[in-house]
């Protein structure tokens, strides 16, 4: 058929309607993802996987799955094109990034996109999962790509010392204790392995807010705009971090960095480490020594925070998008394929159900260390998140490294952190 | 060596193209350049007025529009305390990596000058980390640091010293991270001064022997003056990168700890990029763009009035 002007015209028309969106129901429905990679493995294929499963169990529906960098280029990402007007639907970034997006105005709760079988969707996650999804009354993240703080132990070296290499230590006390005899010093006294690590580059607000748990401190509020830096139990247990590396000298002074401390294990240069369960599989690959994995050890109490990535619903969806990005995430947090996820990459699986699979099931019998964060959950609590959340947060880690540095006592590094987090929220009460 | 005659020039008022008239010739001035003309515009000076209006605006957020608050984000960079720490550590950074990386790029470039044997390896070695980029040297460099055992830490072993932690302790970690900068810059810079070098005569050595100069005469009073338009234009390439270079800070130390590595461009991602605070990265842009040209000023006024070009 040659192509006359009236079919040229009747073609533009088509493909205008199709882009604006008011396209007939028939046709089929676009939506865009942007999704971070965190972790090792080749995650990019195992999402593009993924998305062809959803596209051909939802014929209706066409998702462009655009890989976006790390959980910081992504929300980078997403906040210029949500300045520029060209927001993506849905989206995985990090579960604290929540009030982020709502004081940009830039998100939708799920509660009325999902209709009237929300609360059941919701109530099938795991609350320590869901309590960074929530504020004001309303859901704005469904737990995706998650994880939390466990200690990895070398069960060799504990065997060496003399502790029973199948019992973690379980308390501060008995963590310091087994850090006492695990490190090991040579002739001139330098020390060839320490007894505990526990990370402070970046983000040393996400390990320590393991021990603020322990200690029976909580420090944030759910609206997001208050914090409890000052809070003597989390000086407390700030103290307990400084000493030990400057009482006990069981831990490294200084800054102990992030990246290397799983690498700082696997070389035997210490004997525990706090490290995130996304390092399961590396830890698994690699240790050429047998290394168990326990809960983090409790003060008054058990606890780690969660982290990770959630996925969420973007202003500017038409109500098809809408419905649609409720699909493709109610179909990518199935129990099968959220089991799939968690065995692929590490991340803890989201829902009780997932666990509950048979393949789930299999894999905690073949590596009972994956349940271990599992189990933690139940004393977990959200990850530290408030209005300006990077700002606030970095008043923290600033703190917390003059503490650890020793430029600044404990409780003065948390009065000053206090004092600039107040400043920064006030705006927010 | 000669310099070019007056007759080598094109004669002045002489037009190459076919416009004659004084007119013309001014329209045809500006056709040419206003290639740059556009670009710079669109891309440096709209984009710097544009941030220097900003800068007297509140930070759009979604439900928040933008209005004028006047003076008060340069207020609150004035009494943000890391604001002034980074402006120190950008001193000390600029004071230390400056002079050290001319110097040595300085000595470098007279010792693969002269003839002695393996001269092209020790110039491609000179001039390796020049051509890496500065993630891959940060990269490197971490793991020259690391604690234990990173090189510095198995070679310091072998002596029975004990680990050190030089990223992770805020005495050690600025000049930690200026040794990166220097070991990368100060091949770039040995490259002019060799370039330089090999464009000095060697009659003027010889004149300098007849005359019983000795070598270091030579140096203060021949080979320096000539080198001072190649160390007018390093030493401002210097100074730019000692507020431009920050990709390592990211890479090794992410500002940390407790911003002890914070320098100023550093400091602007974070606030333009981490905290999305438009207004006050607006400002802490204006006041970076004021250090730097007042930097150049100075430079091409004093310094330069020491330089003479041959």
């Amino acid at each position: 058929m040659k192509p006359t002007r009236r079919t040229f015209l009747a073609a533009s028309f088509l493909a205008g309607s199709l882009l604006a969106g008011m396209a007939p129901a028939a046709a089929e429905t676009k939506i865009t993802f942007y999704y971070p990679v965190a972790v090792g493995g080749p995650v990019t294929k195992i999402v593009d996987g993924l998305v062809a499963g959803f596209e051909k169990d939802h014929p209706g529906v066409k998702v462009e799955a655009v890989y976006s960098g790390s959980y910081q280029d992504t929300t980078a990402k997403i906040l210029t094109a949500v300045k520029g007007g060209n927001a993506p639907n849905v989206a995985v970034a990090l579960s604290t990034d929540m009030f982020t997006f709502i004081d940009e105005d830039a998100i939708l709760p799920f509660d009325d996109a999902a209709g009237k079988d929300a609360k059941a969707w919701f109530d099938g996650f795991y609350p320590s999962f869901m309590a960074n999804s929530r504020t004001g009354g309303k859901t704005w993240g469904i737990p995706f790509q998650r994880s939390t703080v466990v200690m990895y132990y070398n069960k060799d070296a504990f065997e060496e010392v003399g502790l029973d290499p199948e019992k973690a230590p379980a308390s501060w006390d008995e963590m310091r204790e087994a850090a006492k005899k695990l490190t090991k010093r040579d002739a001139a006294g330098n020390v060839t392995r320490w007894g505990i690590e526990i990370p402070s580059s970046g983000f040393p607000y996400w390990l320590f807010q393991g021990l603020t748990t322990e200690n029976g401190a909580i420090l944030m509020n759910e609206a997001g705009n208050k914090v409890a830096y000052d809070d003597p139990k989390v000086v407390e247990a700030l103290q307990y971090w400084v000493d030990l590396s400057t009482r006990d000298k069981v831990h490294p002074t200084g800054i102990v960095e992030w990246g290397t401390t799983p690498k700082d294990f696997l070389e035997g240069k210490t004997a525990m480490m706090w490290q995130t369960t996304g390092n399961l599989t590396n830890v698994r690959k690699n240790a050429s020594f047998r290394f168990g994995v326990a809960m983090l050890p409790a003060k008054v109490r058990r606890g780690s925070p969660t982290g990770g990535g959630n996925f969420y619903l973007f202003k500017g969806s038409s109500p098809e998008q809408q419905k649609a990005v409720v699909d493709f995430v109610k179909w990518m947090t199935t129990p099968e394929r959220a089991a799939d996820w968690s065995i692929a990459t590490g991340y803890v699986a989201t829902s009780p159900t997932a666990w509950a699979t048979d393949k789930m099931k299999a894999h905690v019998a073949d590596f009972p260390a994956a349940a271990v964060a599992r189990d933690q959950l139940e004393h977990a609590v959200a990850e530290l998140s408030t209005h300006d959340n990077q700002r606030v947060t970095k008043a923290f880690n600033d703190g917390l490294q003059a503490a650890l540095t020793g430029s600044k006592s404990p409780a003065q590094a948390m009065k000053d952190a206090q004092a600039e987090a107040d400043r920064i929220l006030a705006a927010y009460r | 060596m000669r310099a070019p005659s007056r007759s080598d020039m094109p004669e002045t008022g002489r037009s190459f193209g076919p416009f004659r008239s004084p007119r013309l010739r001014t329209v045809e001035a500006w056709l040419l350049l206003l290639p740059s003309v556009v670009l710079f515009a669109a891309f440096t000076h709209l984009p710097f007025v544009r941030t220097f209006v900003d800068a007297f605006f509140s930070t759009p957020k979604g439900r928040r529009p933008s209005h004028f608050v006047g003076l008060d984000n340069w207020s609150d960079l004035a009494h943000d305390p890391i604001f002034w720490k980074v402006l120190i550590n950008n001193t000390w950074y600029a004071l230390g990596t400056i002079p050290l990386s001319v110097g040595i790029a300085l000595v470098m470039a007279l010792w693969v000058n002269g003839r002695i044997p393996g001269r092209g390896l020790l110039r491609m070695a000179y001039f390796t980390p020049t051509v890496l980029p500065m993630i891959a040297v940060a990269d490197i460099w971490l793991f020259f640091y690391t604690p234990d055992y990173g090189l510095f830490d198995q070679i310091r072993g072998l002596f029975g010293f004990a680990a050190t932690n030089r990223l992770g302790d805020p005495s050690s970690a600025l000049v930690a991270v200026m040794v990166v900068a220097v070991w990368k810059e100060a091949g770039f810079f040995m490259i002019f001064y060799l370039a330089a070098l090999q464009q000095i005569p060697p009659d003027l050595r010889d004149a300098a022997a007849i005359e019983g100069a000795s070598r270091f005469a030579f140096f203060r009073r021949v080979i320096w003056p000539l080198l001072m338009p190649v160390t007018l234009f390093v030493l401002v390439n210097a100074v730019i990168n000692a507020f431009r270079t920050v990709d390592h800070i990211f890479m090794m130390t992410g500002g940390g700890p407790d911003n002890a590595t914070n320098l100023l461009l550093f400091r602007l991602y974070e606030l333009g990029f981490k905290f999305w605070d438009q207004g006050q990265a607006s400002a802490l842009t204006v006041v970076l763009i004021a250090v730097l040209s007042t930097l150049a000023l100075v430079q091409f006024l004093i310094a330069g009035r020491g330089v003479h070009y041959r």
